[in-house]
């Protein structure tokens, strides 16, 4: 554990990707395989399955430290992490009795204690983790309780692991990337597979890397011929790959989740296809049964999250799925195919299915000034924008520029009054960073959306100043501010919703600028941004 | 039985001995005819009142913020000097150069006003002392249990082996630090490292942390030897070096030079790992010229104050802890904390 606390030391105290890059590379030549299976699961953002509850792990910290329940409150508003708060509150290791000499290794740490400590009951837990904080150091202590407690979070990106884990065993990143991808069990066994591919039993549900697109900043012209490109709509939906195998099935999120028995009627017509078939699409939600189905956002939103969606929901909330590219073929990986060449196969493969099973068209133009006119349809469609995909190129891995490019279409804006703020979390916790906004209704405000993001570092800072000399109220975490400031927020889409007073949800809201030079007078009316939503639904 | 110190718009005032502690002038009132100033931070010793008296090591650092000409006596530590009805005698308080408690006592009664304090050892600046009272006027800056310091020469040789391994990189090597305490307190500790060891390098000063050292090597105070930056043409030799620099140079066109470096922030604050983190620092060294949590509750209990008063920083906590052991505690808003991050 002393060796896997001094990696993550390493890691946090350093923005440099070089320096990180060296103290993985450090961690995996010396640690066993069993221990970097272990860490390699970890960093790459995996995390146990729940071990215990929060309250207890809260009062297991009172017990331990002796302080009241209300110090905990404070102190955790200042740290703004539970793992963290417990690890500096707890009294400093007794160093007189000589230094801990219990240093087991991760693997011992995680499947000889942890995973067993989630069995045992409240009391039990309790007892152990006691003991356990009392040897350690708070370092130590604050990355046990990260890993009991949920993600690591240190800033490390699952491709700068792969990265380390190449160079380690000098090899290329995409041939990690993909023995990395899907569920395994952190194994000396699958360390070793890491290296050479081989002595697993072949993982049949495995997905391969995402492609990711890169936002088009330049414009279009530069990227040459329009007719190199192959344009589609870019959907707004679940981006998904779908796996037929040997009569299996799975379906993997962009964030390498199983969806598996979320959406059934997907499911269902995945049996037309062929063993040995990987496809590469976006799961979407549409209104109606209109010639042409209109797919939204909001019409895929509630079956979000339903991990088993009733029959009355499947009726009234459909989803299909729109593929966009062919991944294997007769059990072949065909990625290295060009993409015109993959797009037949593709369009021959979906011209016999039929059902939940969709071809994303073409969007056929002959020069950029058509396809910027057809990006101009974008919102009466339901979509973000257009995709361009070079004709000529592979199927990457991640996120690689140069050859998919999303050309997304501008947002909706509101200008709407700071009402409320609260603490962020982790690096913003005692910065307030989560604000929410309002509109004019009848003379009053209402709360339109909660934003996060689009303040520099300087703008957080002077409003964070601003909220803490202005408080009218507190609410637990929440300060209730005056009408003074407007920002103009952007968002994607908006549709009716009870989330917020405004009664409207939007989608990705975010502060575009600070407008000074707008009184709370100016901001939106409600009656506006109900306009915006009749005109995302026509 | 009024209160021996009471608070105005302009400050802690003594109405017996018609001063005030580190007032706030604020222009729309008559100016404060004399402040006694606690130590030479900029909240604490603000422009606007008539005369000022303070230690002569707080005297030399005023004159060299706020001009050559403000008008400060001076008054040696354990001094007392009557101001009407009242006794006054300054204390050290351990937190920087000639940094000082307030003890005001009119026989009956006596009140100690700290100003900013800490416990730890530090070899720039006398160490605290504990004064009798029965009234404590306290800072709070740090007033959470997480906030426990360590011994300050273990984060200076801690930062020795950063700036190392930096070398053994070819890493420049920038630590913001603020120009007044904490850059002195660095290079006092670095003096003492000295002493053993052969540093690897120049330290190196930015231009606004120059004044303020040399002020500190006026009072015989020993600190490593240091170069303006602007005097190193020598580019390897830059690199090579440890810079200090105030907080706010991080992320200007002045960092330019360094090429390729790695960033250290000195500050309690660095205890958490989010204010590091957002700060954008690579390594955070806690180091703090403030009372952490134990040195609060020690002085607290030391001086054997029946009443305390807690000024700026974590107020609502250190009031309510206390109260819950039977202390009586209470907030004193003033307005220092404002402006000089601590």
């Amino acid at each position: 554990m002393k060796r896997f606390t001094e990696l993550y030391l390493r890691l946090d105290q350093s923005n440099a990707t070089n320096d990180k890059l060296e103290a993985l590379t450090d961690y995996l030549r010396e640690a066993p395989p069993a221990d970097a299976a272990w860490a390699v699961y970890f960093l790459s953002g995996r995390r146990l399955k729940r071990l215990l509850k929060r309250a207890d792990l809260k009062q297991w910290a009172l017990d331990a430290s002796g302080y009241p329940e209300w110090v905990l409150a404070e102190t955790y508003e200042a740290v703004g992490d539970l793992a963290e708060t417990i690890a500096l509150l707890l009294p400093d290791r007794d160093t007189s009795s000589g230094p801990a000499n219990d240093d087991r290794c991760l693997r011992n740490w995680i499947e000889e204690r942890l995973i067993p400590l989630g069995r045992e009951p409240e009391e039990t837990q309790g007892q152990r983790l006691k003991t356990w904080w009392a040897t350690q150091s708070a370092d130590e202590r604050f990355v046990l309780n990260k890993l009991m407690t949920g993600a690591l979070r240190v800033g490390v990106s699952q491709k700068l692991v792969t990265r380390a884990l190449a160079q380690h065993f000098d090899t290329e990143p995409a041939l990690i990337a993909q023995r990395m991808m899907g569920d395994w069990e952190p194994t000396a066994e699958f360390f070793a597979f890491l290296e050479t591919g081989d002595g697993l039993e072949q993982n049949l549900a495995a997905p391969y890397p995402f492609f990711l697109a890169a936002p088009l900043e330049q414009v279009p012209t530069e990227l040459g011929d329009a007719s190199d490109w192959q344009a589609e709509w870019k959907w707004d939906g679940i981006r998904a790959q779908i796996i037929r195998r040997q009569g299996d099935i799975a379906i993997w999120s962009r964030g390498e989740e199983r969806l598996d028995a979320r959406f059934p009627e997907i499911e269902a017509a995945l049996g037309q296809l062929p063993d040995g078939t990987v496809l590469d699409g976006e799961i979407l939600g549409f209104l109606g049964d209109a010639p042409e189905p209109r797919y939204t956002f909001a019409a895929l939103q509630p079956r979000i999250g339903r991990k088993k969606p009733s029959a009355r929901i499947l009726e009234s909330h459909p989803v299909e799925f729109m593929a966009y590219d062919l991944l294997e073929l007769g059990g072949v990986d065909c990625r290295e195919l060009p993409l015109a060449e993959r797009r037949k196969r593709l369009a021959e493969l979906l011209a016999t299915t039929h059902g939940e099973l969709k071809l994303s068209p073409v969007v056929n133009a002959d020069d950029w000034s058509a396809l910027t006119a057809a990006r101009e349809q974008s919102r009466e469609r339901g979509v973000e924008g257009l995709m361009l995909k070079e004709k000529a190129s592979a199927y990457g891995v991640g996120r690689q520029r140069g050859s998919w490019w999303k050309w997304k279409v501008e947002p909706y804006t509101v200008d709407a009054v700071l009402l409320y703020a609260q603490p962020g979390s982790g690096r913003r916790s005692n910065l307030f960073t989560d604000y929410t906004f309002g509109v004019w209704q009848d003379g009053q405000l209402v709360t339109l959306c909660k934003a996060y993001s689009g303040l520099d570092n300087a703008e957080i800072r002077e409003l964070d100043r601003w909220i803490r000399g202005n408080t009218l109220e507190r609410f637990g975490p929440v300060r209730a501010v005056p009408a003074v400031h407007v920002f103009e927020i952007g968002f994607e889409a908006i549709w009716p919703s009870k989330r917020h007073k405004a009664g409207f949800a939007l989608r990705f809201p975010r502060i575009l600028r600070w407008r000074r030079d707008l009184a709370p007078a100016d901001a939106e009316q409600l009656v506006d941004v109900a306009r915006l939503a009749g005109a995302a639904e026509d | 039985m009024t209160d021996l110190l009471t608070l105005t718009n302009q400050g802690i005032y003594c109405p017996t001995g018609d001063f005030y502690i580190d007032p706030w002038p604020n222009g729309a009132e008559p100016r404060p005819a004399l402040a006694i100033v606690t130590h030479g931070h900029a909240d604490h010793a603000r422009p606007g009142s008539t005369r000022y008296l303070a230690t002569p090591g707080t005297a030399a650092i005023m004159r060299a913020r706020m001009g050559a000409d403000v008008p400060v006596d001076t008054l040696d530590y354990r001094v007392q000097r009557r101001f009407g009805a009242v006794d006054v005698s300054l204390h050290p308080a351990g937190h920087v150069l000639g940094s000082a408690q307030v003890r005001v006592s009119d026989g009956r009664e006596t009140w100690v006003a700290s100003g900013d304090f800490k416990r730890d050892r530090d070899p720039s600046c006398e160490p605290f002392e504990v004064v009798p009272c029965d009234t404590f006027i306290t800072e709070a800056t740090f007033a959470l249990p997480i906030y426990r310091w360590p011994d300050g020469r273990d984060v200076v040789r801690s930062l020795l082996d950063w700036w190392r391994g930096n070398l053994e990189r070819d890493r420049a090597t920038v630590l913001f630090c603020y120009a007044l305490g904490k850059a002195q307190r660095v290079l006092a500790e670095l003096h003492a490292l000295a002493a053993t060891e052969t540093l690897p390098g120049d330290v190196l000063l930015h231009g606004a942390m120059t004044k303020l050292i040399d002020v500190y090597r006026d009072h015989a105070v020993s600190l490593h030897p240091t170069t303006p930056v602007t005097a190193v043409d020598d580019r390897q030799r830059l690199r090579r070096a440890l810079t200090l620099a105030p907080p706010s140079a991080a992320g200007s066109s002045w960092m330019r030079r360094f090429g390729t470096h790695r960033s250290g922030f000195v500050s309690g604050w660095m205890r958490v790992r989010g204010n590091r983190r957002r700060r954008g620092y690579d390594r955070g060294f806690v180091l703090s010229d403030h009372a952490d949590w134990p040195a609060l509750l020690t002085t607290i209990e030391e001086n054997g104050a029946r009443r305390v008063l807690a000024t700026h920083g974590k107020t609502e906590v250190l009031v309510r802890f206390l109260r819950e052991r039977g202390v009586d505690a209470a907030e004193l808003k003033t307005r220092f904390g404002e402006e000089e991050a601590p």
